[in-house]
C-alpha cells in the first residue's frame, strides 16, 4: 500500500490548503488573472513609484466599500489623497484613516490593533515610501501574527510597498510597473490623460500579466 | 377599577401615594392620583380606604375615590374632605379645562353645570368645538377610561467620592472610578439610556481641579469600555497632583438603534471600534485618526479628519482613476527652467531631466485670510520613470518650488 495514497487523492492540493473567498477589484483583467484579493490573508502590492500601486489600492478599497464594508488605511508616511480616492469610488465615510507621521513602528502597532478589533473588509498598510533598509528590519514574526489574526475572518490585509516584506506569509503578491503614459495636446499645451499599468502575479505564479488603465477625469 | 385622588397643599403627597400604591400619577404639583383596587382586604370599604389615606396625608387634604381617573380628580379638586363615588352632575362647567372662548359660548347657551353639558348633542358639540368639545363632554359624563401616567423620579447621572487620603497613582484611582461607572451604567441600563459624553472632575491636593470630557461618537453604556476610554485619556493627560475627590458625570441620550440584516457584511462593533481607535490615538496622536471628509473648496488640501464612527454610504462602482500620493510636507526642489518650463528637477532623493510637462495650472484662493495660497502647478514625467506634481509657490521666497507628490 502506498503510504502517500492520501496525498494523491487530494488532487495535488496540500491537505491543509484552504479555498478562500476572493474580493474582485473591479479591474477586469486583474480579476481574470488572480480572481481578486483573497479574504483572511495577506496580499502584497509591489512596485516602484508611479507603478500603479496606489491606483490598485484605491480600486480595492472602492470594491470593498461598495460592498458596504468598513475599511482602514494605515498611512505610514501620511501620503493618502482623499480627493483621488473619492474619485476612484472609495466611500470615505466607510474609511478609517490613520496618519502615522513617518513612523513605521506606529503603523505596525496600529495595524495590529485594527486586525485584532475585527470586522473590517480591507485594511491597507501603506509602506510605499518606507525605505527598504527600514522595511527589511521588520521582524517576520509580525507577519505571522497578522496572518494568524485574520486567518478565519473576511478581512484582507493589503500591503503596498516597494519590495516584498511579508514573503511566505503573503497569499497573493502582485508586481506592478507602469507600461505607458498618455499625454494629449500639442507640445507646450499637453495634458496628462491616461496611465497604463501592468501587473504580474508572483504568488501564485501566473504566466500571463494583466494590463489596466487609469484615466484622468476630464 | 377604583382610583383615589389626593389634592391639597401638603408637601408629602407623593409619599402618601407611595404608601398605598407602587405606581402613581402626579397630575399637578398639588394633585396625585393612584389606583386603590385590591386595598379592600387591607382597609375595608372604599370609604375606609379614603379615611386611611386621609389619616396618612394629614389635615387640609381632599381625598376622592371614583371609578375613573378624571372623575376622581374633579371630585378631589372640588369637594372638601373625603368623597366616595361622587356625583359630579352639579359641578360648574368652569371646573373643566375650558378655553376663554368656550366659557363664553357655554354661558351664552345657558350651560352652567356638567349635567347640562353632558346632555348636549355630541355631533353638534363636535361641529362647534371640535375634538376638545367632545373630550370635555366625555369628562362631564365620566366616560373617559385612561391608564395612569406613571410618575418617574428624575434620574441623575452624577456621582462624587471624597477620599480619606490623597491618591496619586492611576490604578487605585481607576478602581474608584470603576465603582462610580458601574453604578451609573446600571442606572443607564435600567432606564434604557446610553451616554454620549463622560465628564470626570478630579479635585487635587494643590487646590486645583482636573477636568476631562470624553465626547463619544456613538452612545455607550458598557462600564468596561467607558473605563478603558477614561484610563487611556487619563494616561495621556494625567492630573498634576494627588487626587482628593472624584466627580463623574454622564450625559444620557437614547441608545443607537441599527437595523441589521442577514445579508449585510460584518462591521466592527461600535464600542470596540471606539476603544481600538482610542488606543491608536494614544500612539499616533489625537488628531491623526478619523474619517476623511472632503471640503467644498479649491484649496490644495480640501479635507479634514472627522472624529466619527464609520457610516455606510450609497455604494459606488470603482472607477480606475490615477491615484495621487502626497509628500507631507512637500519636498523643496531646485527647478531649472527653459523659457519658463521646467527642464530639470533636483530634490532630496529625486532628480532627473523632465521628459514631459503639462502646465502651469494656476490656482489661488483664501486671499482674505492668513492661509492664502497662490501657486502654479505642473505635472511632469522624469527620466527616473516617475510622474510628479510640482508647484511654484508665489507666496514664498526661495525656495519656492516644491514637489507635492507623485502619481501612482
Amino acid at each position: 500500500m502506498n503510504p502517500n495514497a492520501a496525498r494523491v487523492t487530494t488532487l495535488g492540493l496540500r491537505p491543509d490548503a484552504k479555498i478562500r473567498e476572493c474580493l474582485p477589484t473591479g479591474i477586469a483583467s486583474l480579476d481574470a488573472m488572480v480572481e481578486g484579493f483573497p479574504r483572511g490573508a495577506i496580499s502584497e502590492i509591489l512596485g516602484p513609484e508611479s507603478s500603479g500601486r496606489t491606483t490598485l489600492v484605491h480600486s480595492l478599497l472602492a470594491a470593498s466599500t461598495g460592498r458596504l464594508e468598513i475599511c482602514a488605511y494605515v498611512d505610514t508616511d501620511d501620503s493618502f489623497d482623499p480627493v483621488t480616492a473619492a474619485a476612484a469610488g472609495v466611500a470615505l465615510s466607510q474609511l478609517v484613516w490613520i496618519r502615522c507621521g513617518h513612523n513605521a513602528g506606529h503603523a505596525l502597532k496600529a495595524a495590529d490593533y485594527l486586525l485584532h478589533a475585527g470586522g473590517f473588509g480591507v485594511i491597507v498598510l501603506d509602506l510605499c515610501q518606507v525605505p527598504p533598509r527600514i522595511s527589511n528590519r521588520i521582524p517576520i514574526s509580525y507577519w505571522y501574527r497578522f496572518r494568524l489574526a485574520i486567518e478565519n475572518t473576511p478581512t484582507i490585509l493589503a500591503l503596498a510597498e516597494k519590495e516584498p516584506i511579508a514573503k511566505s506569509c503573503a497569499s497573493l503578491m502582485l508586481d506592478l510597473q507602469r507600461k505607458k503614459t498618455v499625454w494629449t495636446g500639442a507640445p507646450g499645451f499637453s495634458l496628462l490623460r491616461e496611465m497604463e499599468f501592468e501587473a504580474a502575479s508572483r504568488k501564485p505564479v501566473r504566466p500571463a500579466t494583466a494590463v489596466f488603465k487609469a484615466r484622468a477625469l476630464a | 377599577m377604583m382610583f383615589a385622588c389626593i389634592h391639597g397643599p401638603s408637601a408629602n403627597l407623593l409619599q402618601t401615594a407611595a404608601a398605598f400604591s407602587p405606581s402613581f400619577e402626579q397630575t399637578a404639583p398639588d394633585t396625585v392620583l393612584f389606583r386603590v383596587d385590591g386595598l379592600q382586604r387591607l382597609h375595608g370599604s372604599p370609604r375606609q380606604i379614603a379615611e386611611a389615606i386621609a389619616r396618612h396625608a394629614g389635615d387640609k387634604i381632599n381625598v376622592a375615590i371614583a371609578e375613573t381617573a378624571d372623575a376622581a380628580i374633579l371630585a378631589a379638586r372640588n369637594f372638601p374632605g373625603i368623597t366616595v363615588a361622587p356625583s359630579l352632575t352639579g359641578l360648574d362647567v368652569a371646573t373643566l379645562p375650558l378655553t376663554a372662548e368656550m366659557a363664553q359660548v357655554f354661558e351664552s347657551w345657558g350651560i352652567y353645570t356638567l349635567d347640562q353639558l353632558a346632555q348636549l348633542p355630541e355631533t353638534g358639540l363636535a361641529e362647534r368645538f371640535g375634538p376638545h368639545g367632545v373630550y370635555l363632554q366625555q369628562l362631564a359624563r365620566g366616560a373617559i377610561h385612561r391608564p395612569l401616567k406613571i410618575f418617574q423620579p428624575e434620574t441623575t447621572y452624577e456621582d462624587r467620592i471624597e477620599l480619606d487620603h490623597p491618591v496619586s497613582l492611576l490604578e487605585p484611582l481607576l478602581f474608584l472610578i470603576a465603582r462610580l461607572l458601574n453604578d451609573q451604567c446600571e442606572r443607564l441600563l435600567s432606564n434604557a439610556m446610553a451616554a454620549n459624553e463622560v465628564t470626570i472632575h478630579l479635585e487635587l491636593e494643590n487646590r486645583t481641579g482636573h477636568t476631562r470630557t470624553l465626547r463619544l461618537p456613538v452612545p455607550m453604556r458598557e462600564s468596561k469600555s467607558l473605563l478603558k476610554l477614561l484610563q487611556m485619556d487619563l494616561e495621556a493627560h494625567p492630573p498634576t497632583a494627588p487626587t482628593l475627590a472624584i466627580s463623574l458625570q454622564l450625559k444620557p441620550v437614547h441608545p443607537r438603534t441599527v437595523q441589521t440584516g442577514i445579508f449585510l457584511p460584518i462591521t466592527p462593533a461600535p464600542d470596540k471600534l471606539e476603544l481600538t481607535l482610542a488606543r491608536i490615538r494614544g500612539i499616533v496622536g489625537e488628531n491623526n485618526v478619523g474619517l476623511p471628509e472632503l471640503l467644498n473648496t479649491h484649496h490644495p488640501h480640501p479635507f479634514r479628519l472627522a472624529n466619527a464612527q464609520p457610516k455606510i454610504a450609497n455604494p459606488q462602482p470603482p472607477i480606475p482613476n490615477p491615484a495621487f500620493r502626497h509628500y507631507r510636507p512637500a519636498l523643496p526642489a531646485t527647478v531649472d527652467l527653459d523659457r519658463n518650463r521646467p527642464i530639470r528637477i533636483t530634490a532630496p532623493g529625486i532628480h532627473g531631466k523632465v521628459l514631459n510637462a503639462a502646465g502651469p495650472w494656476r490656482t489661488s484662493g483664501d486671499w482674505w485670510t492668513t492661509s492664502v495660497w497662490n501657486r502654479d502647478e505642473w505635472d511632469i514625467a522624469l527620466t527616473n520613470g516617475s510622474l510628479y506634481r510640482i508647484y511654484l509657490d508665489s507666496q514664498r521666497r526661495d525656495p519656492n518650488w516644491f514637489i507635492e507628490g507623485s502619481y501612482d
